[in-house]
């Protein structure tokens, strides 16, 4: 009896514990929102909106213009994700429908270096090797500008987005497939028709969640693009030095004072990026809520 | 055209978008691994940085890594695999559940730079531990936590259902068959994950920007609330602020992070391997 009871009572204490466990992840989110808006809210007291959504972003002259840096992470995401989609469906329906099982042994694994190599490392990479190799290409007076990083980028949301892509390809029923090749239809037809089509909302999934790893990137973002905080709008933008919000955040935050406007209008740009990746996110749970996949999630 | 030759053409096209992945990763490592092997001594690897970073080793960087992988590995080990548990065997499928999965969604996409804001205001600020190791690892060890535990949920769904059914079947109770018979069965696929998200927290630069990492701090930290060098840190610091760096201490450094960062990835890769082959349900 004693055992027994005491047994029941260890096992309640310890199911009480894992639950805490699970449930401190909501707490963990609601924490880091709390803190943000601990810290950014003043900004928006201390700046007129007029300022804060501005256009010149010098802050030493009290000018808090985010705009520029908001532009300038939409041009360098946007462009990565144009970069990274063909490439990265493509190489998962390589990897899940075509390749030969040798070739999937060795794609696999180096796909997952990739997803390894910290994005500082990267970043190092693209300032040595790459930016001087896109001056030179261009003839432009600097490598370091908003295509290097998006190229960089593209490659740091490949994993991500391959890794997706293939689960949607696994998810589509061999019968559709069968299906398509006893109607007399190719491997390619069937590919191209029937299986990816298939798999479509798996696929946005995967760009969704790539544009998100793509807008937060920080740090080889901020050592390849130059930042130059001016508004990214005359044509060739895209080969000029960019500023995005995570740099600025992690370039300036080191040298304000704390509890001085600049720093809440750090913190305020924190918010920004929060939110954004939080809309990105949600639409993401929705769809694999909606889609009621076999158990688990990635 | 021709439909086979169309399919041909397709094959060719999707092998290239593959090649054009592959390549430049072959590229990055190998061009870091040839300049960088120039750089690496014995000297680099053991001693104090010298002259403004420009000469000397890189030891307390290292150090520094390794004690904030460890103190994250403390901190987001237990509540990684007790959430996953919960997740794996004991949650229904109600709304607060899916409140957890959409939080876990959401931890992993938050991006690493908010995460450093986060572990500026909690904990250097507001908590008062200063710009230290502590507070360095609380906040790579939340970022690391989505990745134990979905990597550990997932582990844990794979172990078959009848394990369970014979564990009670024999009296156990849930807890006594998890504990001795699904997690032993589950635990290479949880300490894949566990390594995976260490190797991450291993690289990450933005979260320990304001919250641990010393710019040149040429001595070994003694206590937990101590700054410390850290290698993605300064290898950022080397590569940007410092002007006229000799190439071969930088590409030492970034040597030294890829292949701390490398190795934990290939032990992941082998662990789960070598028991996928021996699993034998």
């Amino acid at each position: 009896m004693f055992r027994t009871s005491a047994r029941n009572w260890g096992e309640f204490f310890i199911v009480a514990l894992v639950r805490v466990m699970g449930f401190s992840t909501i707490g963990f989110v609601l924490l880091i929102f709390l803190f943000l808006l601990r810290e950014g809210l003043p900004a928006f007291w201390e700046t007129s909106l007029d300022n804060f959504f501005g256009t010149r972003w010098y802050p030493t002259l009290g000018f808090y213009g985010t705009l520029p840096l908001l532009l300038g992470s939409v041009v360098v995401t946007l462009n990565a994700i144009v970069i990274a989609l063909p490439l990265g469906v493509g190489t998962a329906v390589f990897v899940r429908e075509v390749a030969p099982g040798w070739a999937r042994e060795i794609l696999k694994p180096l796909i997952e270096v990739l997803a390894g190599i910290p994005s500082v490392v990267l970043g190092f990479f693209g300032m040595t090797v790459l930016a001087p190799l896109v001056r030179e290409v261009l003839g432009m007076p600097t490598g370091l500008t908003a295509f290097t990083g998006a190229l960089v980028l593209a490659y740091m949301s490949l994993p991500t987005i391959i890794s997706v892509a293939e689960d949607a390809l696994d998810a589509v029923p061999k019968s559709y497939r069968d299906a398509a090749l006893a109607m007399g239809a190719t491997r390619w037809q069937t590919i191209w028709r029937v299986v990816v089509p298939a798999a479509r909302s798996g696929i946005v999934t995967a760009v969704m969640l790539g544009l998100g790893r793509a807008i937060g990137e920080t740090m080889a973002v901020m050592m390849v693009t130059g930042n130059a905080a001016r508004m990214p709008l005359s044509w060739d933008a895209l080969f000029r030095p960019v500023r995005t919000m995570t740099a600025t955040i992690a370039a300036e935050m080191g040298e304000v004072a704390q509890g001085s406007t600049h720093y809440h209008v750090l913190f305020a740009i924190g918010i920004l990026l929060f939110v954004v990746t939080f809309f990105i996110n949600l639409s993401v749970a929705l769809t694999l809520f909606r889609r009621q996949r076999r158990g688990g999630l990635r | 055209m021709n439909r086979y030759l169309q399919e041909k053409v397709g094959f060719a096209v999707l092998g290239l978008a593959a090649l054009v992945v592959v390549l430049p990763i072959l590229v990055v490592v190998g061009v870091i691994v040839v300049r960088g092997a120039a750089g690496i001594s014995w000297e680099f690897l053991t001693g104090m940085p010298r002259q403004g970073m420009k000469a000397g080793g890189i030891l307390p960087a290292i150090v520094g890594t390794l004690l904030l992988t460890l103190g994250t590995a403390l901190v987001a080990i237990p509540i990684g695999v007790g959430g996953a548990i919960y997740l794996a065997e004991y949650a229904r499928d109600t709304w607060t559940t899916r409140l957890i999965r959409l939080a876990i969604i959401n931890l992993a996409g938050v991006p690493s730079v908010v995460y450093g804001l986060f572990g500026l205001g909690l904990f250097v600020l507001f908590l008062q531990f200063g710009s230290s190791i502590l507070a360095g690892s609380l906040t790579l060890a939340i970022m690391t936590l989505p990745v134990i535990i979905s990597a550990a949920e997932e582990a844990l769904r794979a172990v078959p259902v009848e394990f369970r059914i014979v564990s009670a079947s024999l009296g156990g109770s849930k807890w006594q068959g998890i504990y001795h018979i699904v997690l032993p069965q589950a635990l290479p696929g949880i300490i894949t994950g566990i390594l995976l998200g260490l190797l991450r927290a291993a690289g990450e630069t933005a979260p320990i920007l304001f919250t641990v990492a010393a710019f040149y701090l040429p001595r070994l930290p003694t206590s937990i609330l101590d700054e410390t060098m850290a290698l993605p840190y300064h290898l950022y610091v080397i590569s940007t602020q410092v002007p006229g760096m000799p190439p071969q201490i930088s590409y030492g450094t970034a040597l030294v992070l890829l292949t701390i960062v490398l190795s934990l990835n290939i032990l992941a890769t082998l662990i789960r391997a070598y028991y996928r082959r021996r699993r034998w349900w």
